[in-house]
């Protein structure tokens, strides 16, 4: 055997040297300049003409309370319809009938070409359009009387969030490989049952990012129901300012309610995706 | 006299302009494993397709254990089968993809236990026992609770073998099986299927591994552009070929 050749001369050992920690000038003086403006804004805020106390008295107060429950229960249903319809929608526009498909493409283009509040107002003075609603030969009533402020607010946000989810959905199951759907066919699956057990589980793991996204956007829109006499916490907080004038406290009150509502969302969110990425990581178990 | 298992009568499929199979007829018979040799873009992997009917054909008739594939004759006329029907046709063939296609939400095992369960809804304790015996029968006993992603491909693509044999096929079709593999792990997936050839499983298999051609395949098929150019045993078609373009494919790929 021959010997290794010798190694040229010229580049010295470096094992055993550390990496130097840079000092990171720049770094420090933009963190001390950002918290010098956030201290600005906070001394003007604390000086400018807002009642804290009433902040406080507010914050916890047995209206709010009751109208942030309302907005919460009013998100949860609305998304709950909105992710079944877009579900459901979603499904239509990828199957093969033409029939399912344009009916599916029409809700879309007729839900999302509205703005939302339209769509709340007309919920509600449905009445205008329909005196009595009901089914033919079974039951029927006064469409006041059934169209009430959580109705037509469920409708509403729960029927246009279906026009957005079903696209989300859509994405999601393109986004599975089409080999997925061949192996599901080839053990005797059939559409619906491959689309539950194979698709849809993939699916998953997509859209849940955008569904948290929508979620979140699904919290803040309750408060257009306030329009149409939803009692959800803007609402709420409107009739106590309009009683005592203090607007912009009632306003930050309601907005933190917002906040933290939003604050908790999000690592919620992340225990599902962890739920769904079952399988897709290496070590993931 | 038995009856071909499967039987193939000028069977045509085009992709748009492109004619994939052209007037192609031939027999399997219980009990025979079919190499389907050609170069891509050849048909094998249509022809294979149109049996599981992931393919509808365009002309012919393919019938299997003696039913018409995918239509019924009525009137002097072809209708389409339902797709449940269609479902039911499919559960007497396995198919085994070029890109394995394991179910990546689902551990080996459930991969193995879904289309019995779900499709055949049988009992749970029953479906996984055998499961259990068919890892056993592909060597992957240890590998139950593995995802796919922690598999190597040729775990990956033994695992999709016996997912397709839990749902007891009378006939199982390979696509490539092994083309997407690294070479060393060639050896492990072919050994599994010379087994299942042992066992007396009748098999078609596109493949462009001449090798097991070779040992295993009481036939061998070469196919160019869309037709069947030459059959016949292994060692006659891959030894001593007739037709030229047999010759020039097996001169270029050896």
């Amino acid at each position: 055997m021959k010997p290794a050749p010798a190694l040229a001369e010229g580049f010295p050992d470096l094992s055993g040297m550390r990496i130097a920690r840079e000092p990171h000038w720049f770094r420090w003086l933009s963190a001390a300049l950002i918290v010098l403006v956030l201290a600005a804004i906070g001394r003007a805020f604390a000086g400018g003409q807002i009642e804290w106390s009433y902040v406080s008295r507010f914050l916890t107060a047995k209206v709010i309370l009751e109208g942030i429950v309302n907005t919460m229960v009013m998100a949860v249903l609305a998304m709950a319809l909105g992710i079944f319809l877009g579900v459901v929608v979603a499904i239509m526009r990828l199957s093969p009938n033409p029939v399912l498909k344009t009916v599916a493409a029409g809700y879309t283009w007729l839900f999302r070409g509205t703005p939302l509040i339209l769509q709340l107002l007309l919920w509600f003075n449905l009445a205008l359009v329909f005196p009595t609603i009901g089914i033919p030969g079974l039951w029927s009533g006064r469409a006041v009387d059934v169209m009430t402020p959580f109705l037509a607010a469920l409708l509403g946000l729960g029927i246009n969030q279906g026009a957005y989810t079903s696209e989300v959905m859509r994405a999601g199951m393109l986004s599975v490989d089409i080999g997925q759907y061949e192996a599901a066919q080839a053990i005797g699956m059939g559409r619906l049952r491959a689309l539950r057990r194979i698709i849809l589980p993939q699916a998953m793991r997509v859209v849940i990012p955008p569904l948290g996204n929508e979620f979140i956007g699904m919290v803040k829109a309750t408060s257009l129901a306030s329009v149409i006499q939803y009692p959800e916490v803007l609402h709420n907080a409107e009739n106590i300012y309009y009683a005592n004038s203090r607007v912009i406290e009632l306003l930050i009150v309601a907005g933190l309610w917002y906040l933290l509502v939003v604050s908790i969302l999000t690592p919620l969110q992340m225990l599902l995706e962890r739920r769904f990425a079952r399988g897709t990581l290496q070590f993931a178990r | 006299m038995t009856k071909p298992l499967v039987a193939i009568r000028s069977v045509a499929k085009n992709f748009g302009e492109f004619q994939a199979l052209k007037s192609v007829s031939l027999d399997i018979w219980p009990g025979e494993v079919m190499c389907l040799i050609g170069a891509s873009g050849s048909g094998k992997t249509t022809l294979l397709r149109c049996i599981n009917q992931l393919a509808a054909i365009d002309g012919g008739g393919i019938w299997l254990d003696g039913e018409l594939l995918g239509v019924r004759e009525q009137g002097g006329r072809l209708h389409r089968l339902s797709e449940r029907e269609i479902g039911r046709q499919r559960l007497k063939t396995g198919m085994v993809f070029q890109r394995f296609n394991l179910f990546p939400h689902k551990t080996a095992l459930e991969n193995i236990t879904e289309g019995p369960l779900q499709v055949h809804g049988r009992k749970f304790d029953e479906v996984r026992a055998e499961a259990v015996e068919l890892l056993r029968r592909v060597g992957l006993s240890a590998k139950a609770d593995a995802y796919p992603a922690q598999l190597s491909g040729g775990q990956q693509q033994r695992v999709a073998i016996a997912r397709a044999l839990a749902m007891k096929p009378m006939l199982m079709l390979f696509d490539e099986p092994t083309s997407a593999l690294d070479p060393e792990l060639v050896g492990e997936v072919l050994a599994v299927m010379k087994e299942l050839a042992k066992s007396g499983m009748t098999m078609m298999v596109v493949t462009h591994e001449l090798g097991f051609a070779r040992e295993v395949a009481d036939r061998v098929v070469y196919m160019d552009q869309g037709a069947i150019i030459e059959q016949g045993r292994a060692s006659d078609v891959l030894g001593a070929p007739r037709e030229e373009r047999t010759k020039a494919f097996l001169s270029a790929v050896i």
